[in-house]
């Protein structure tokens, strides 16, 4: 809703037309200064390589070489990889966590659970760790000798092998608790009566919950799940926390991974800023999807 | 209500609740890990199982910690808090301003706005890290506080939630009434809307103090300086010569311990506000 009405006196007119003006300005001037004009800056740098002119004495210049940083960047092996190792990550982790969270939001939803507040708080206090230190934490906890995990489970955690899973861990208990209190708030929301008319046609709770509960908190899972994607693409404080603790994780292990040694390790910045916009698209692609069969499905 | 059904659902309440349990322990063990851990010296650190508790040392480790390299841990500290206290309470205020105005007031670009702010939501922090070290070099402002500062303030989901709080919140006639009786747009957004919105706005200023607490990347492609760290660089840092120079495991674990307790304490206190914070925007 909309106030659009003219306010009687001309200078309270100007002053009307100007104040929102003032109120939303110093959000656009961020979102463009951070947001926008990067990306621009990125499209223009992906388009440019340097290279030495002449015999090299005049030093480097910028030199337009249309899209080779991306035919670059998209037929190196490193790359390919790294978009590999995130897609298994991702098929692991999204399930894993947004299911686990489901579950759990319905299991407290349920009436009979007693302390609710305290279990789920519980599960939620992860998500106030920083990237980092849950990083670093696991990490010790993987450590043999330091750790009990090395010697409880069968694979090596830290070992090539060990390292993907080693990684879902690690987001998967960072992230379980948050979207559990996300779905747990939507579900609070479903009508009572809704669910005492399926109590009452004789379905059970596990029937009330998959067939009336989650379908009335779809959307609230569509935008849990176009985030999680999202994360899951940039993935890299965990992987990079973990190179120091074993040798499994390659410098382009992830395609964040990549864009960082490109850009600050190898300081080839167009071949960079052609990773970083691949990557900013296939986020906006995955997330309209999702969002394209969210809206077929709940139709 | 026949006795078998009753049966199955008392059985189905232990499961229930065992099945919570498994959970709240897998969320809760690692933190406790970290607590014995840090009252550990190095020696204990690796001969000691896991959460079994060493000789007391944690006054010894904390003493180690603010002591290594001049007490730049302290500086790391006041770090955080400047770079997610300031940022958190300047950035919710903003939020809130430009949320209120797309759902209340008419102004020109008021859908393109809300438009650009939906798509930046998905914009992913790791592709603008580099072009935003570059305008940074290019501005001459590469590792200074404004550096991580600056672009840490932009919250176009904080501003996605306060459109949808202020359109939830603040009734028309509330702000019709406040022009009746001469309130300018300014004042009555400060008096009268803002206060409404509250609840929600204290959300996205925890949610927004937390992002930029936990935040690692932008502080790591801009700072070379340790003065001007946050904990997250600086304990990842040290982290990474835990390899050769094991003496410095427990100060990444104490440090680390020191990093995490301020947002549990907020989370616990402020439990209230932002559960019904949550609550609010997901009804949206």
């Amino acid at each position: 809703m909309t106030l659009a009405t003219p306010p009687p006196t001309s200078r309270r007119s100007r002053r009307s037309r100007l104040a929102p003006l003032l109120l939303a300005a110093p959000f656009a001037l961020l979102l463009t200064g951070t947001v926008l004009v990067p990306i621009g800056y990125a499209l223009y740098l992906s388009l440019f390589t340097e290279r030495l002119s002449g015999l090299g004495f005049d030093g480097p210049s910028d030199v337009f070489v249309w899209f080779a940083n991306y035919a670059d960047v998209l037929g190196d092996e490193n790359f390919r990889d790294s978009v590999g190792n995130v897609a298994r990550y991702a098929l692991l982790h999204v399930p894993l966590m947004l299911g686990g969270a489901l579950v759990l939001a319905l299991l407290l939803d349920g009436a009979t659970v007693r302390l609710r507040q305290l279990w789920s708080l519980a599960v939620f206090l992860p998500y106030a760790v920083p990237g980092v230190i849950a990083g670093l934490i696991w990490a010790y906890l993987y450590s043999p000798g330091i750790g009990p995990l090395n010697d409880l489970l069968p694979f090596d955690p830290l070992g090539s092998d060990g390292v993907l899973p080693s990684i879902v861990n690690m987001a998967t208990w960072q992230w379980l608790g948050y979207n559990m209190i996300i779905f747990y708030t939507a579900l609070r929301t479903v009508p009572r009566d809704v669910l005492e008319a399926s109590t009452v046609d004789g379905a059970g709770p596990i029937r009330t919950a998959l067939a009336v509960k989650v379908p009335m908190i779809r959307p609230t899972v569509f935008v849990a799940l176009v985030f999680t994607v999202i994360g899951s693409l940039q993935l890299f404080t965990e992987p990079l926390v973990l190179r120091s603790f074993s040798s499994s994780v390659t410098s382009t292990w992830t395609p964040s991974l990549y864009v960082y040694e490109a850009a600050f390790i190898s300081n080839d910045y167009g071949r960079a800023a052609a990773a970083s916009l691949l990557l900013a698209v296939a986020c906006a692609l995955l997330s309209a999807l999702v969002m394209r069969l969210s809206t077929r499905r709940s139709r | 209500m026949n006795p078998s059904r009753r049966t199955s659902r008392w059985t189905s309440k232990g499961a229930v609740h065992a099945l919570l349990a498994i959970a709240a322990l897998y969320s809760v063990l690692p933190l406790i890990w970290l607590l014995t851990s840090s009252t550990k010296n190095v020696g204990d650190f690796s001969t000691t199982s896991a959460f079994e508790l060493g000789d007391w040392n944690l006054v010894g480790n904390l003493r180690d910690l603010f002591a290594e390299e001049d007490g730049v841990f302290l500086h790391w500290i006041r770090n955080s808090l400047l770079y997610a206290g300031v940022g958190a309470v300047l950035g919710a205020l903003i939020c809130a301003a430009c949320g209120y105005a797309i759902a209340k007031l008419d102004f020109p670009g008021r859908r393109a706005l809300f438009a650009v702010t939906l798509a930046g939501v998905l914009v992913p922090t790791t592709a603008l890290a580099l072009p935003l070290y570059l305008m940074a070099t290019e501005l001459r402002v590469v590792d200074t506080f404004w550096a991580v500062f600056i672009p840490l303030l932009t919250n176009p989901f904080g501003v996605y939630l306060a459109r949808a709080y202020a359109e939830a919140a603040v009734p028309d006639e509330v702000i019709e009434a406040s022009r009746m009786d001469g309130a300018g747009e300014l004042r009555t957004f400060f008096t009268v809307a803002l206060p409404m919105m509250r609840p929600g706005v204290v959300t996205i200023l925890l949610f927004q103090f937390v992002g930029i607490w936990n935040n690692f990347f932008l502080p790591l492609v801009m700072l070379t300086d340790p003065k001007l760290f946050p904990m997250t660089l600086g304990l990842f840092q040290w982290s990474s010569r835990v390899g050769q120079f094991p003496q410095y495991n427990p100060l990444v674990i104490t440090g680390s311990l020191l990093a995490v307790l301020p947002l549990i304490i907020a989370f616990v206190v402020l439990q209230r506000q932002w559960r019904s914070g949550l609550a609010a925007g997901s009804v949206k």
